[in-house]
């Protein structure tokens, strides 16, 4: 039978994984929503209510798939991870009841008027609900990173036993909840939704400009979400860089993963490229053994943020367990990768803006769609960086993973729910997958706003045909 | 003028309780307040669910979910709170309670997706063959969910460490029967016409199937759990009540006035929540014999959750007076859900 801490752990993993989808989409959409119906109540036009009403139904979906796999993330640490949520209970927990009351509340009763509402309050209030929907959302993500910046660079607890368990008690709650490592992950974090968003709805207007030139609604969606994403695609970047270097700081074994530096070294080269000459380095990506293309000094320049001879401690120096560099140093590529091409495609589709021809230019089209959803995915390598980066530990340097599991939990079970999960979200993605591009394929306005049109057209329902 | 004021608030968080208030205490009846809370709200979401078993007109069960349509996401979220509550304060009882209820916790969830997913999807597609399919996902969901919660709450409060027993299984199907009595009388409130009128028979069934379903559970639940204590007068007291406000229900029901038997119901469903969390008390998890005092958190992390619950629950609670305002009266015979 399966050990029940392999078993919590992939159950974490999967449960986690799926349901990051739905907040990025919710927290990305969010500004996008609240302009939209700024723009609809102070200029009427028809495009923006169209807008607001579309995408609102996608973030209405996502919202609701977020709430389903949100709760079971909760009662996922006390089922699966007892151990920790007795013992990191006092600092762990005091987010999680914050958040439900201050971010989930106001997003939920908000989101009811804003889905439902539109013909039944003022347009202050309406106006009001939008923006309080995405205050919510975003509060969210503070509570959940205040919690989660904690395990990874823990302050502000003691030591102490109390009914036989180890526990951590907080004594300096500013020291523990202002933490280092919060305003770098949230602000990684907000701006990667909203980019991701961006992308998607670029990606998305791309195709259907490219398929049926003559939508404002499509055409206005494009633009919009390129000059979203001309802002936070290179943002990102730049605090990408900051970030890694507070990583290199705090959690050094995690920052010599993202690098598979095993030897401690100074003046070390950033890999820009890195390809494994055999397939064992795949699995175990012995910086030796592979080919790579590096620029010299940066990864000392990246750590120390000045000296380019700056000593970078490696993974064979680091008293612990390692965590699976393979998995830590593959994805933290994939995703600086994939953030590369997200500045080449916002400048390109900027550069095309400014010569005018920006609705013109197929590969361009094809580029965007093809990436639609890409965003999504490298937040998904972002947390998996972040959290695959500090195993073996689930509270840095404070409690290994494995000793938070739950210490009552068969293998049997875990493995009879790890299976349900997986089968329950599989099902969960194709179905949400099914509903996001029947909405986007036959709920989309098609024809340009009835108010730019001759009034002697009769109003008709025009299925799109892509 | 403000100096003698500051001089009675606490200097730190460490020094005490706040103003020596007993928040261990105040924490435990909270938490159940909050549950009470989810449980009368979400407890007329299932209800209708379940209820849109008994609907056959399309034009119907688009007004049963139209009448919940905008409130369920908000009511829902009390669950969520209550999960935040009892991780914060008293958190080795949440993770005993969590673990030890494994399978049963995995139930709960299942039942909650189901349930959550199946109206958002009903109105995706206007065909037959899928409004059947999600209309039957909706009913097994609604209905689930709070059998598998009250299951759980049985185990609670009984001290069982196996799956269930059969005292636990009473109490779910005590909770389902709550549940029908509070969409029923939640669509007396908010629907006309037939579903009205058809659906308040079915509640009234339902009540007067709760009452010997829950104290039938209590006596055998009782049995291998001492700390129960039955012949208590806040227990006694509390059953009284409850007898009394299921016979407001029917009356008032019957005499057509619906804010009344509504109200009679979340009376019933507190109630219900009161009258577990006294026989619990002073344990807060009696299969582990662990009561409140050993289970609360440090005074830190105590007065910072009091403080923040302080502000922000009262705040919470104008937002549903908002959301509810804002939506108030009937739904429409023609109104849907999207």
């Amino acid at each position: 039978m399966i050990d029940p801490v392999i078993a919590s752990r992939l159950q974490f993993a999967v449960t986690t994984i799926v349901h990051i989808i739905f907040p990025v989409m919710s927290m990305g959409l969010a500004p996008f929503l609240v302009y939209f119906t700024w723009k609809e109540i102070r200029t009427d036009e028809q495009v923006y209510e169209q807008l607001r009403t579309f995408w609102t139904k996608i973030f209405a979906i996502s919202f609701v798939v977020g709430t389903v796999t949100g709760i079971v993330l909760e009662f996922g640490f006390g089922t699966n991870f007892a151990a920790f949520s007795t013992t990191a209970g006092e600092l762990f927990g005091g987010p999680l009841a914050l958040e439900g009351m201050m971010a989930f509340m106001l997003e939920a009763t908000f989101l009811g008027i804003f889905v439902f509402g539109r013909d039944r309050v003022s347009d202050r209030l309406y106006m009001l609900s939008s923006v309080l929907v995405g205050l919510g959302t975003w509060l969210s993500a503070v509570w959940i990173l205040v919690a989660n910046s904690w395990m990874q660079t823990p302050r502000g607890y003691e030591m102490a036993t109390k009914n036989g368990h180890p526990i951590v008690t907080l004594v300096d709650p500013i020291a523990a909840y202002a933490n280092p490592r919060f305003p770098w992950m949230f602000v990684h974090m907000q701006n990667a939704a909203v980019l991701s968003v961006a992308l998607f709805l670029t990606g998305v207007a791309a195709y259907f400009v490219w398929t049926n030139r003559d939508t404002e609604f499509w055409r206005t969606t494009m633009k919009i979400g390129l000059a979203a994403l001309l802002v936070t695609a290179p943002f990102q970047a730049i605090h990408g860089d900051a970030y890694g270097r507070h990583v290199a700081e705090t959690q050094p074994q995690k920052f010599a993963a993202m690098e598979a530096q095993y030897e401690t070294d100074s003046a070390v080269g950033l890999k820009l490229l890195a390809v494994p000459t055999s397939l064992d380095d795949i699995t175990d990506p012995h910086a030796d053994d592979l080919f790579v293309v590096e620029l010299p000094f940066v990864a000392s320049l990246l750590a120390s943020g000045s000296d380019p001879g700056a000593t970078i401690t490696g993974l064979n120096d680091i008293d612990s367990e390692q965590p699976p560099v393979a998995i830590v140093f593959w994805a933290f590529r994939a995703m600086v990768g994939l953030g590369t091409w997200f500045i080449v495609l916002a400048f390109w589709g900027g550069y095309r803006w400014l010569q005018g021809d920006l609705f013109e230019d197929d590969l361009l089209a094809k580029a965007f769609a093809g990436s639609s959803v890409l965003g999504i995915f490298t937040v998904e390598l972002g947390w998996i960086v972040t959290e695959v980066g500090r195993q073996p530990w689930v509270i840095q340097d404070v409690m290994k993973t494995h000793a938070g599991v739950s210490s009552s939990l068969s293998g049997t079970h875990a493995l009879a729910t790890l299976i349900g999960f997986v089968g329950v979200y599989a099902a969960l993605l194709v179905l949400y997958w099914y509903v996001v591009v029947r909405l986007i394929r036959e709920e989309a306005p098609t024809r340009p706003p009835a108010s730019k049109r001759e009034t002697t057209v009769p109003e008709e329902v025009v299925p799109s045909d892509d | 003028m403000i100096d003698p004021l500051l001089a009675t608030l606490p200097l730190s968080l460490a020094d005490g309780p706040l103003f020596g208030l007993p928040l261990a205490e105040l924490w435990f009846g909270l938490v159940f307040a909050v549950f009470g809370t989810f449980l009368f709200l979400d407890g007329f979401d299932f209800g209708v669910g379940a209820l849109f078993a008994t609907r056959s007109s399309e034009a119907e069960r688009e007004q049963l979910l139209a009448a919940i349509g905008p409130f369920w996401d908000g009511n829902e979220v009390w669950l969520v709170v209550f999960g935040g509550m009892l991780f914060a304060v008293f958190p080795s009882a949440y993770a005993t309670l969590f673990s030890r209820h494994y399978l049963l916790m995995f139930a709960i969830l299942g039942a909650l997706i189901v349930r959550g997913l199946a109206p958002e999807l009903y109105e995706q597609r206007h065909d037959e063959a899928w409004h059947r399919w999600w209309g039957r996902a909706f009913v097994v969901g609604s209905v689930a969910s709070p059998f598998f919660l009250g299951v759980f709450v049985g185990n609670w409060l009984f001290g069982v460490t196996g799956v269930a027993s059969l005292a636990s299984l009473l109490v779910g199907l005590a909770v389902v029967a709550l549940t029908i009595v509070d969409g029923a009388a939640y669509l007396g409130v908010k629907t006309r016409g037939d579903v009205r009128l058809e659906t308040r028979p079915i509640g009234h069934l339902a009540q007067v199937a709760y009452l010997p379903l829950a104290v039938t559970a209590l006596v055998v639940g009782s049995r291998s759990a001492p700390h129960v204590a039955l012949r208590s007068a806040p227990t006694l007291g509390l059953l009284g009540l409850t007898v009394l406000l299921a016979a407001v229900h029917i009356v008032a029901g019957r005499a057509g006035r619906t804010y009344l038997a509504f109200a009679a119901v979340a009376g019933q469903v507190y109630g219900l929540v009161a009258l577990v969390a006294t026989l619990l008390f002073p344990l807060v998890d009696p299969a582990t014999d662990l009561s409140i005092a050993d289970a609360i958190v440090s005074t830190v992390p105590l007065n910072l959750t009091t403080i923040g619950a302080a502000v922000l629950l009262p705040l919470v609670a104008s937002y549903f007076v908002v959301l509810y305002a804002a939506f108030s009266g009937p739904v429409d015979d023609e109104s849907s859900y999207a």
